[in-house]
């Protein structure tokens, strides 16, 4: 029966939203660690969602096939934003100018995309329950 | 006269099919609440369940060559999806609604529940005339 795809289609959103909710996790711990080398300082990492279109192929058009996109990760990518620069000559990682460098992580995005990742997991999870009692009222039919 | 099951339980049979169908196509959309360029879609109910009642009247165009692409879905999707128009839709190019979604499919359960009870019903008379008892 086709219904079981529901399963994987909020399922792919889970796994999706706990790998934006696991990068939120380690952007959010490494706020603080200062490098006092630009190059190696640490980048805020965010995922780059993308939706699997599993009939396309055999349909031809977009949007004619009921059961495709489930959403997989494509990847995560590293933030291009310039580190924050600052002055701590007391620093032991400070570098000649005595300056450290702090990643470009800015937490307030960080938090608002976490409470965004775990509302959209919630979802998820309410959908496979809904899809759940409804295949078991199914299965009792004529009972 | 022999009954005929598909007679007997009607259009419901079609309709828990399309209710699940349409289940399936509003998991998609929740699902991919956060996907960039994500176009959410729906079953215009109403044509599907007359096109699933009269076979031969879908919208699929004839193929007379290996060649040519097939507007019906393989896996015998309605040609009744469509678009959502979107009331708001984001800067990335996403046009799912996250609160009209989980509104639409808490319709469509109660639906695909009231459904199944129509179901239950049809089949608890056939068993009662089965076996002749109340």
């Amino acid at each position: 029966m086709s219904s079981f795809k529901i399963f994987d289609i909020a399922g792919s959103g889970l796994s999706a939203q706990s790998v934006r909710l696991n990068t939120v996790a380690s952007n959010l711990a490494n706020a603080d660690s200062v490098s006092g080398d630009p190059a190696s300082v640490y980048k805020a990492r965010h995922p780059v969602f993308a939706a699997v279109r599993a009939a396309l192929g055999s349909s031809g058009l977009p949007g004619m096939g009921a059961a495709d996109a489930a959403v997989q990760v494509r990847g995560i990518v590293e933030s291009n934003a310039p580190p924050t620069v600052r002055y701590e000559p007391g620093n032991p990682l400070a570098d000649a100018q005595g300056n450290v460098y702090a990643p470009n992580v800015n937490v307030i995005e960080e938090m608002t995309d976490m409470i965004s990742a775990s509302r959209s997991y919630q979802n998820d999870v309410e959908l496979m329950n809904t899809s759940k009692d409804l295949m078991l009222a199914t299965l009792k039919l004529g009972q | 006269m022999p009954l005929s099951l598909d007679a007997y339980l009607g259009i419901h049979t079609d309709a828990l099919k399309l209710q699940s169908q349409r289940m399936e196509v509003l998991a998609d959309n929740l699902a991919n609440a956060d996907t960039p360029n994500f176009k959410a879609r729906d079953i215009d109910f109403r044509t599907a369940l007359a096109d699933a009642g009269t076979p031969g009247t879908s919208l699929a165009l004839t193929t007379t060559d290996t060649n040519h692409l097939s507007t019906a879905a393989a896996n015998g999707a309605p040609a009744a999806l469509k678009y959502r128009v979107p009331l708001a839709p984001s800067l990335d190019g996403n046009t799912v609604d996250t609160q009209l979604e989980q509104a639409a499919f808490a319709d469509n359960t109660v639906r695909y529940q009231a459904t199944l009870t129509f179901l239950g019903a049809r089949l608890r008379d056939l068993m009662t005339a089965i076996t002749g008892q109340s």
